[in-house]
């Protein structure tokens, strides 16, 4: 069976091989699936670097692996697992959306209508917008 | 506008409610109440703004959506002047009589009058912009604003795995990550009556069976909808 992850906002990562723990992944896929990247000054996506802890222990040196469920709770972020079919979800820190929120620029998104079309709220940038949720139940 | 589906059946569950398969079948009262009609079908299948979907729920995320109708304001600038509040719906519709599925008169006019309220206010913002009383400055916007707590951050995680399943075909399993998410977040209504929609003959329908109103009428004093800081707007019941 196929491990997924459900990394934030990104696209589901499938990992090759067989019995795959989707919460253990080579630097390559780490990079791949999360955007975060290993440098000597820690794990790095973009501008933001988190340097290791010596209590962390995320990265083991002798599989080449990070530990996700490690990094994910020094980030505090949320981790929900599904040991059956082998799919981890880990989102976003309550803080981040918070923040985001508190910063008062409308969070980006980028969803599809009935027809595939993808939108953006950045493309209504310049007028306003009315932001309206509904649900056919 | 753009309106955004919080549906996890997604554009099999839009289409049925803007095509309805069902709409001749449907009882009288019930397309009164709704507002239900030809008209509202022809209005819905071509709509002139972006009518996008959101299976996964990740506008509730991000902008902390707990109930539909609710909605969000945000000027030129793509800054929030009014952060998620209801869309001038109220509890209004708890008075409702299922044996006739009718309202008393009272509840109806309160129902409409608020809606008025708030598409009045909608209007006065879109023509005055700042000026208008009510564009929140940006304290007011973040005093508002409560955000996610880590609970409902775990929630999200629950509710993104559950959808993933669904898609995946594996509804028994979905529905655990969906109940886990509504354990997690209770007050979260989208997470509640999605669980309760996937099942393949409930999608696109409206969810008004018991265990919906069960839910409503355990609430007891408190709200369903949460009060509108709006001026203008009368109470919610």
């Amino acid at each position: 069976m196929t491990a997924t992850l459900l990394y934030e906002d990104r696209q589901p990562f499938a990992l090759s091989g067989a019995d795959r723990n989707p919460l253990r992944l080579t630097l390559a896929e780490l990079a791949r699936a999360t955007g975060w990247e290993r440098k000597p000054q820690g794990l790095c996506r973009g501008e933001t670097c988190v340097p290791e802890p010596p209590d962390a222990a995320w990265y083991d040196s002798s599989s080449g692996e990070i530990d996700l469920a490690r990094f994910a709770a020094h980030l505090g972020q949320p981790v929900a697992t599904d040991d059956e079919n082998r799919v981890v979800a880990i989102g976003a820190p309550a803080a981040r959306r918070r923040d985001a929120l508190l910063s008062l620029e409308a969070p980006d998104f980028e969803l599809p209508d009935l027809d595939g079309k993808l939108h953006r709220l950045s493309d209504s940038r310049g007028k306003k917008v009315l932001l309206f949720s509904w649900g056919s139940y | 506008m753009i309106a955004v589906a919080l549906d996890t059946a997604g554009g099999a569950a839009v289409r049925e409610w803007i095509r309805p398969s069902d709409l001749a079948s449907r009882p009288k009262e019930m397309m009164e109440l709704m507002g239900w009609g030809p008209e509202l079908v022809a209005r819905a299948a071509a709509p002139t703004f972006p009518c996008l979907i959101d299976e996964r729920h990740l506008l509730a995320e991000l902008y902390d959506l707990v109930n539909v109708p609710m909605a969000v304001w945000i000027d030129e600038r793509g800054r929030i002047v009014r952060p998620a509040e209801p869309a001038g719906a109220g509890d209004s519709f708890r008075k409702l009589d299922m044996a006739t599925f009718t309202v008393p008169p009272e509840a109806a006019e309160l129902g409409r009058k608020r809606r008025g309220v708030y598409v009045d206010a909608l209007r006065d913002w879109v023509e005055k912009g700042d000026r208008s009383e009510h564009a929140l400055a940006p304290e007011e916007v973040r005093r508002r604003v409560r955000g996610p707590s880590g609970e409902h951050a775990r929630a999200a995680a629950e509710y993104r795995l559950g959808v993933f399943l669904y898609r995946a075909g594996r509804l028994e399993a979905a529905k655990r990550h969906l109940a886990e998410a509504v354990r997690l977040r209770p007050e979260s209504w989208n997470y509640r009556r999605n669980h309760w929609m996937l099942d393949p003959g409930a999608v696109g329908e409206l969810n008004a069976g018991p265990e919906f109103w069960q839910a409503v009428q355990a609430l007891g004093e408190r709200d369903y909808y949460a009060p509108i800081d709006m001026a203008g707007m009368p109470p919610a019941k």
